[in-house]
């Protein structure tokens, strides 16, 4: 009886996978009718069962003002970045220095590992060279970097993505823990910002002990 | 008037894509290695494709193209990085990478 009721509920959290494959059957077609809709079902239940595929662990989450965010700003760093490497290619003055980053996320969900490394990789100028799953960390291949700065720059660049993508879909879970980081890194900042206070009295402590 | 300003969008677009077009093959020239070719003859096209894709959604305003053209768009936005990534994986295990051209190999450091 509960493998019956397991079942189901494994089904029903597939379920957006499922209606994702109906859509895109939809789309293919480029029109909708319920003949669409009925050959979509069934071929969208044939491709679930003869390409079987290991559950995607959905969050459950959505967040549509932030997902439109995500998507907007993604379609901004194409663009940019487009326009970046184009420029490296056709202009003048071009000399080779790139670098092979590891970005440690934060998330532990293999979905938004996915997602992250599918949207830095979109953006022209990074290739994910290596995933390490176990720590969520990214290799990237970046073209034109230089110096610290500059990788230092893009791999915030990359926890920035992250952080958007967690915030669109990410699970509750991850959503606390992007939180808690970000207040750790504002403290530390504000530390390590702090320029280190001058001590004049050194010298005189030391000589009137 | 609308149509010579379609015309004016179809041109930009058009161009936009071809100038993308282009970059990628210079770039695949002028490169030096196969990392850093990889991001030229797999990047670009995606805004060029964006804007060719773009222009007929635009010129030949329809549910079916618009459906289809954000299809298009979604699975060649989807399978690029696919592609790049496995060329580039088996670049770097294969040895195809020059240690010269980076300024970091944080992936040699954690593989020891």
């Amino acid at each position: 009886m509960s493998t019956v009721k397991e079942r189901l509920g494994g089904f029903i959290s597939q379920l957006p996978l499922f209606l994702g494959l109906v859509l895109l059957w939809a789309l293919l077609w480029g029109r909708f009718s319920w003949l669409n809709l009925l050959t979509g079902v069934l071929f969208a239940a044939i491709v679930s069962v003869v390409f079987y595929l290991p559950a995607v662990q959905l969050s459950g989450r959505i967040n549509l003002w932030r997902s439109a965010w995500l998507f907007v700003r993604l379609l901004w760093d194409i663009v940019r970045a487009s326009v970046n490497v184009s420029w490296l290619a056709l202009g003048p003055g071009y000399t080779a220095s790139n670098a092979i980053l590891a970005v440690h996320l934060r998330t532990r969900s293999d979905l938004i590992l996915t997602w992250t490394a599918v949207a830095t990789s979109i953006v022209p100028g990074s290739i994910v060279v290596d995933i390490e799953r176990v720590d969520s960390t990214l290799y990237l291949h970046v073209i034109n970097m230089h110096d610290a700065g500059e990788t230092e720059k893009f791999r915030a660049s990359v926890l920035a993505t992250e952080r958007r993508i967690v915030m669109a879909f990410g699970s509750r879970d991850d959503v606390e823990r992007i939180r808690r980081v970000r207040v750790e890194e504002d403290r530390s900042d504000t530390v390590a910002g702090a320029p280190p206070a001058p001590n004049p009295s050194d010298p005189q402590n030391g000589a009137t002990p | 008037m609308s149509a010579v300003w379609s015309d004016v969008v179809t041109a930009v677009l058009v161009l936009l894509a071809a100038l993308m077009c282009l970059a990628a093959g210079v770039g695949l020239l002028r490169f030096p290695d196969v990392l850093t070719r990889l991001h030229s003859a797999t990047k670009p096209q995606i805004l060029g494709l964006m804007a060719v894709t773009l222009d007929i959604a635009v010129t030949n305003f329809s549910i079916g193209t618009v459906t289809l053209v954000l299809a298009i768009v979604l699975f060649q936005a989807l399978t690029a990085p696919m592609a790049a990534h496995l060329v580039a994986r088996a670049a770097y295990v294969t040895d195809h990478l020059r240690p010269d051209l980076l300024v970091l190999d944080e992936l040699r450091d954690a593989r020891g």
